[in-house]
């Protein structure tokens, strides 16, 4: 029992981290490509969310809804980065994050005004919906499964783009010396237009999977942003295998803390000073770790290499 | 010729009669949440200030009514800015409104210090029922214990035992459960607090299932109880262990949550079907303006308005008359959604608790809450003896 309750938590922590990798890919190849600070990241999350449920809304079909919604936040993207972002990668950082977290507040209120305040409804299509007995006595949502398998699927996916591919070989240029890659005649602008918006639809995807299970509402994409940031601090800021190693990494120490630290804590010190530490501590637990790797590796775990 | 003396004459009365007209009015300061995610609860407050102005005819005691709407952004220091300026600049009669208790605790004293009435449509912190409690404030809410007190009761009544509480770490987080353990008294399996605002409770649900108690009671106000409630009925939990919550569904977070609300049960003071001339009133005569379902945030509101109209016409529209005013809201002497009920020393409601149900609706709409039963008739808060006040 105890063993299955262990497996069962270490998956959460497996899908949590490929929900957050989904997000934190896109962040560090906008940060280490273009030298940008992006704090947005979070509203393409929220926009990828709002159109798979308005698609599948008016279309009907749950697959249908998120592809259109995964094709409308890459074009978002795309417009953000031709319109406002431009003009930001020779700015300094404080710019950088002044101008992004105004359009945090611009597509807030646009959702808001769009859809209304209150949370929309979106639900889980019927075939992805209910349970599978993995084990005997190890009952997973099947929902949480297909989030994992796509967030590993693209994770794939992204390795043999940015390892094999030529378009990844001007990525991986495009991080270590962007001044030498525009010289050797690539059209460097065309490329970070299509890395932004490429990170722009893998935050959508992340954000149209979380729509069903979490809460599709304006400053959705801000209550994960931030661990996101977590992410990509621990796994070397520009690094897409960082980012996976980080996300996984949160993943499992958020989800594990938060189930087994207070039992963990109650059988070293008396149970009530557990029940008062234990939250605390377990909501803190990333932000330790990552105070940690900071001061052991103040590069990440995986410097920009990718 | 004829027509343009008649014109300047009448613009003559006009500009004679502005400066008395400004003077007879019933300012109104209206302080709510209107922006951000939380400013959803805000707009179905505003609205219902505007549907009691209508109900009103947009008069008391035959004065013009004028309010001011300001936005707290959650934030008590804005809060508090956004009232100052209503006293000195607005110079308004009444500082309504409200919903956090932490702004509350920051704009009740700056009302009452300069010697106005506040009127509170929502947040009830234990200080201002207790300790800190004033003549000048009044509130058509509750005390924020009262709530969970309530289902605490219900599951002792019902004989539940092995309940697993879940809240938010945070003040109110805490008040709730312990509120819940005042009334309830039998045996808790854990109490399991979670990070504010978080959003994926799958490693709480699973640790959850292993303990398996016979109940679960939580509190996730907001967003929050959204994503809480779809993950609980996505990881079957739902059939398994039966769910008691306070402010966890309500009629805006039911609109996201359709079937995943199902069987759930929450206490409440008001009810869309509790039924009163004045409660049908309001609940059918708000769908029709504004087209959705209204919820206890917007009664609350609604009443505030006609307290303070019950005030106003007390005192005949001596607005100088404060005393008079005070001790006609006092007899809490208005047409109330939630029925009659009279005010405790401490100025908070003595009301009754229901027992809701969440359960399907007319063939085509949403989910709606229903009346299972009282819970606690003439409900006194628990703090009101350490008020002073008689």
């Amino acid at each position: 029992m105890n063993f299955f309750l262990i497996l069962e938590q270490a998956l959460n922590g497996l899908q949590l981290g490929v929900m957050l990798f989904l997000m934190a890919a896109g962040l560090t190849l906008v940060f280490g490509i273009m030298n940008l600070v992006n704090l947005a990241h979070g509203s393409f999350y929220m926009v990828g969310a709002y159109l798979a449920a308005y698609f599948y809304k008016t279309t009907g079909s749950w697959l249908l809804g998120a592809l259109l919604g995964l094709a409308g936040t890459l074009a978002v993207g795309i417009v953000v980065e031709l319109v406002a972002l431009r003009k930001l990668y020779e700015r300094d950082h404080l710019d950088q994050v002044l101008a992004t977290f105004g359009l945090i507040l611009f597509f807030n209120e646009l959702a808001a005004m769009i859809w209304g305040r209150a949370a929309l409804y979106t639900n889980i299509p019927e075939y992805l919906s209910g349970h599978v007995d993995l084990l005997p006595g190890l009952r997973y949502p099947l929902y949480r499964l297909v989030i994992i398998a796509v967030g590993l699927a693209v994770a794939g996916l992204l390795w043999f783009v940015v390892a094999r591919t030529r378009l990844g070989m001007l990525i991986r240029a495009g991080a270590s010396n962007r001044a030498m890659v525009a010289a050797l005649g690539v059209n460097i602008r065309m490329l970070y237009t299509f890395v932004f918006g490429f990170g722009a639809a893998l935050a959508g995807l992340a954000g149209l999977m979380a729509g069903p299970i979490y809460v599709v509402q304006p400053g959705m994409g801000e209550l994960i942003l931030i661990e996101v940031f977590v992410v990509i601090v621990i796994g070397g800021i520009g690094s897409i295998r960082g980012a996976l190693a980080g996300a996984l990494i949160v993943g499992m120490v958020d989800t594990l803390g938060r189930a087994f630290l207070k039992p963990a804590l109650a059988t070293v010190w008396s149970p009530t000073a557990a029940d008062a530490a234990g939250p605390a501590l377990a909501s803190m637990l990333i932000y330790l770790l990552m105070a940690a790797v900071l001061a052991l590796k103040p590069q990440g775990l995986f410097p920009a290499r990718l | 010729m004829k027509k343009n003396f008649l014109g300047a004459l009448a613009i003559a009365a006009l500009v004679a009669a502005a400066p008395a007209a400004a003077q007879q009015k019933v300012k109104i300061g209206f302080i709510t949440t209107l922006s951000g995610p939380q400013g959803v609860v805000g707009e179905y407050m505003k609205n219902s200030v505007e549907l009691a102005l209508d109900h009103l005819g947009r008069k008391m005691g035959g004065l013009d009514i004028e309010v001011t709407y300001g936005d707290d952004q959650v934030k008590p220091d804005v809060g508090r800015q956004v009232a100052e300026e209503m006293l000195k600049k607005q110079q308004v009669d009444f500082v309504a409104g409200i919903i956090w208790s932490n702004v509350m605790l920051a704009v009740a004293p700056a009302v009452t210090d300069a010697g106005k009435i506040m009127v509170g449509t929502n947040a009830g912190p234990h200080e201002l029922a207790g300790k800190q409690c004033n003549e000048l404030f009044f509130t058509t809410s509750w005390q924020n214990d009262d709530t969970p007190e309530a289902m605490g009761k219900v599951m002792q009544d019902r004989g539940i035992t092995d309940v697993y509480l879940m809240a938010p770490n945070y003040a109110a987080g805490k008040d709730m459960l312990n509120g819940f353990k005042r009334s309830y008294k039998g045996r808790v399996v854990d109490e399991v607090y979670t990070r504010l605002g978080q959003t994926d409770y799958q490693a709480e649900l699973s640790q959850l299932r292993s303990k398996n108690p016979k109940a679960v009671f939580v509190f996730y106000p907001g967003g929050m109880g959204i994503s809480f409630l779809r993950q609980y009925s996505e990881a079957g939990l739902r059939g398994q262990f039966p769910l008691y919550s306070v402010y966890t569904v309500d009629e805006i977070s039911i609109s996201a949550l359709k079937h995943a609300a199902l069987g759930q049960y929450e206490t409440r003071y008001w009810s869309p079907d509790l039924k009163n001339a004045a409660n049908q009133k309001y609940v059918s005569d708000y769908r029709k303006k504004f087209g959705k379902m209204p919820v206890f945030y917007g009664a609350q509101s609604y009443d505030g308005i006609m307290l303070i109209d019950s005030a106003v016409r007390a005192v005949k529209g001596d607005l100088k008359n404060t005393k008079g005013m005070v001790a006609a809201m006092k007899k809490a002497d208005f047409a109330s959604t939630r029925g009659k009920f009279s005010y405790n020393t401490n100025h908070f409601p003595i009301q009754n608790f229901y027992l809701l149900k969440t359960v399907t609706g007319p063939a085509g709409q949403d989910p709606v809450m229903e009346i299972q039963k009282t819970v606690f008739t003439n409900h006194k808060d628990s703090y009101s003896k350490e008020c002073g006040m008689r």
